[in-house]
């Protein structure tokens, strides 16, 4: 017993051995960009290197929002992504529903243009989206074309026709025998049930929001309407960037994500494996 | 009230036809049970009637009201599942009263019915608790509560008791039929079981490939049975029957030589004369089977297989041919596999069939 228990300390052990400097590996760029935006930007190109972070956070925070309003694009972030995710789980739940649960004419290719929609590339997408919207439209700069042309999605569409196909369907027509309305039962029964669901796809749209970059930079130009990430790339272009400026917004635009990860990682890893065992 | 009233239902699914033009007439009150092989239409026809599936042809009538084309909700029905179906996320109170709630119905009635229900099936200290905490039985109380609590006309039950152990089956068995005897409501159930066929039900509906084979009380379609399938799926273990060739018939008897059993010659009542050589088939329930000693309408067989359950024993012979037989021999016996019995075939309890498994009468 005593020398069996051994063994496990000594195998585990060995594999933290080899597991935690990964970790760190992995870990040293966001370590490294929060060193850098607190120091000088001397401090940042000087030959010797420091693992410790400074004091000048606070002033790089100023120098960043001087030269681009950066709460400000921080809130079209926040206001974009917020809505995006809303309204975007809204639709991908309720195409979901009716993909899993009514029979029509059609139904299959329906899906089959979903599913084949995943197979174009983005970038074969966006150019005649662009053309389409900021000219055609004239939409160019505008909170409408930042938030719908993205919500067609239909990843969101299938995740959540998958949860419903998975869902047992005598329970709908238990609900259906009690006399409760179709839309009842989708918003009592099955949208519950979903919960798990919901909120894995509710980060990886934030996510995918807070993250995007081509859309919001050919559709958003001007300084008012241009999210976090297309406003920090702006400045790459500039002669006379203040780095530790832009190694704040990169740890202002990091940290909500990884909070936000942490906190949801048990209902990330739920949604997206519930179901796999029974 | 609640009778329940079907005129040549048929359903198809797309070009497959499940359920070809079935005729039935239940009354207020009546417990009826369908049974058949896997697969033949049962949960399809049940489903019919509660509106979930829809119905391909034919007019279907709850009370005096035609509802073919009514909502399952409007119907005055309810229906038990084999699953349970109860909604996971909700406690057994709320699993109870949700239809109700949804529909608007006054919190107080809601909850006067929800308290009426859980007192009739003893789940009034599980209240609180979600369907996970509960057991097997349990839950399906649960589902019977709910389904009670919309006071409908007709109960339809889809193998309710199929998910639970066999001592658990039996409780809730006596529990359903005390059920039907306190509600007084029309009551449709499917089952695989033929215990619960014969004790739960007035009538039992036999079902084959979509086809209503046979409808009667469960001692008519045991000793009554209209065709060799109904013949072979009701009782059990199942009737034999033996290969047999008619010849001659005297005073509305007829006599029939069991060609698969050295040639012994029974004579069993019927009506019409059949042509001397009329291949028929003899039945012949385990239980009527008489072990005794040799004479006139006896063969002798060996016995491949001796089960013991007690009070009774099955013998099993010819396991491995064409004609197997099954013999249920009464009380303590030293029959053992291998020793030759003398079997006896009672005329009266003997019927039997044509080629095409019809009845002769
Ligand atoms: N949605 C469907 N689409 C196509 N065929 C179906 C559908 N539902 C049932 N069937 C077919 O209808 C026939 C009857 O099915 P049903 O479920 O009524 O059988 P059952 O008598 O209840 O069987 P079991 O005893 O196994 O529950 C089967 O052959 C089945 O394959
Ligand atoms: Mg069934």
């Amino acid at each position: 017993m005593k020398s069996r228990s051994r063994t496990v300390l000594l195998r585990s052990l060995a594999l933290h051995a080899v597991i935690v400097p990964l970790a760190l590996l992995w870990l040293l760029p966001i370590w490294m960009m929060i060193v850098f935006a607190s120091m000088e930007d001397s401090a940042i190109f000087s030959a010797e290197v420091q693992l410790w972070p400074g004091d000048r956070f606070i002033e790089n925070f100023h120098e960043l929002q001087a030269e681009l309003d950066f709460v400000r694009t921080i809130v079209v972030s926040v206001v974009v992504a917020v809505i995006y995710t809303a309204a975007s789980v809204v639709l991908t739940s309720m195409a979901g529903w009716a993909l899993a649960r009514y029979r029509f004419h059609g139904r299959g290719l329906v899906v089959s243009i979903i599913l084949g929609t995943m197979t174009l590339p983005y970038f074969v997408v966006v150019i005649p989206q662009f053309i389409m919207v900021a000219r055609d439209f004239g939409l160019s700069n505008t909170w409408i074309a930042l938030i719908v042309p993205p919500l067609f999605n239909s990843l969101g569409v299938l995740f959540m026709r998958q949860a419903f196909t998975m869902m047992p369907a005598d329970l709908f027509d238990a609900a259906r025998i009690d006399g409760v309305s179709e839309w009842q039962i989708f918003r009592h029964v099955a949208l519950p049930l979903a919960r798990p669901m919901l909120a894995a796809l509710s980060i990886i749209l934030f996510l995918h929001s807070w993250n995007n970059y081509l859309w919001p930079l050919l559709i958003s130009n001007d300084r008012s309407m241009m999210t976090a990430p297309v406003a920090l790339g702006s400045l790459f272009g500039l002669l006379d960037v203040s780095w530790g400026g832009v190694m704040v917004g990169s740890v202002l635009l990091t940290a909500p994500m990884l909070v936000v990860f942490i906190f949801m990682q048990r209902f990330f890893m739920a949604g997206i494996t519930a179901g796999a065992v029974k | 009230m609640g009778s329940v009233s079907l005129e040549g239902v048929s359903k198809s699914f797309g070009a497959i036809k499940v359920i070809h033009g079935a005729d039935l007439d239940i009354q207020d009150g009546e417990f009826v049970v369908f049974v058949g092989p896997s697969g033949c239409g049962k949960s399809t026809l049940l489903r019919m009637i509660a509106g979930l599936e829809s119905i391909s042809h034919g007019s279907l009538r709850i009370g005096d009201r035609l509802v073919t084309d009514v909502e399952p909700g409007d119907r005055g029905i309810s229906m038990v599942f084999q699953s349970y179906a109860l909604y996971p996320h909700m406690d057994v109170t709320e699993n109870l009263s949700f239809g109700l709630r949804m529909n608007g119905n006054k919190a107080a009635d809601t909850s006067e019915r929800v308290r009426g229900a859980a007192s009739v099936l003893q789940l009034d200290s599980l209240l609180a608790r979600l369907p996970k905490q509960l057991s097997g039985g349990q839950r399906q109380r649960v589902a019977i509560g709910r389904s009670i609590v919309r006071k409908p006309q007709v109960f339809l039950f889809d193998e309710p008791l199929s998910n639970l152990d066999a001592e658990l089956r039996v409780q809730m068995r006596v529990e359903i039929a005390r059920l039907h005897h306190e509600l007084g409501a029309t009551m449709i159930y499917v089952t695989h079981d033929q215990t619960e066929a014969m004790t739960l039900a007035d009538r039992i509906v036999v079902l084959r490939a979509g086809h209503i084979e046979q409808v009667g009380t469960p001692l008519a379609l045991y000793t009554d049975p209209d065709n060799q399938f109904v013949a072979g799926f009701i009782g059990s273990p199942r009737m034999n029957f033996l290969t047999g060739e008619a010849r001659g018939h005297v005073d509305g008897r007829q006599a029939v030589v069991l060609s698969g059993q050295g040639d012994a010659v029974v004579e069993v009542a019927l009506s019409q004369p059949l042509p001397s050589g009329t291949p028929v088939s003899l039945g012949l329930r385990p239980e009527h089977a008489q072990v005794g000693s040799p004479g006139p309408g006896t063969f002798t067989t060996t016995i491949d297989v001796v089960e013991y359950l007690g009070a009774t024993s099955y013998l099993y012979s010819g396991t491995t041919t064409k004609e197997p037989l099954i013999v249920a021999r009464q009380g303590v016996h030293t029959d053992r596999a291998g020793d030759q019995v003398v079997v006896g075939v009672p005329p009266d309890k003997a019927i039997l069939f044509a080629a095409d498994g019809t009845r002769l009468r």
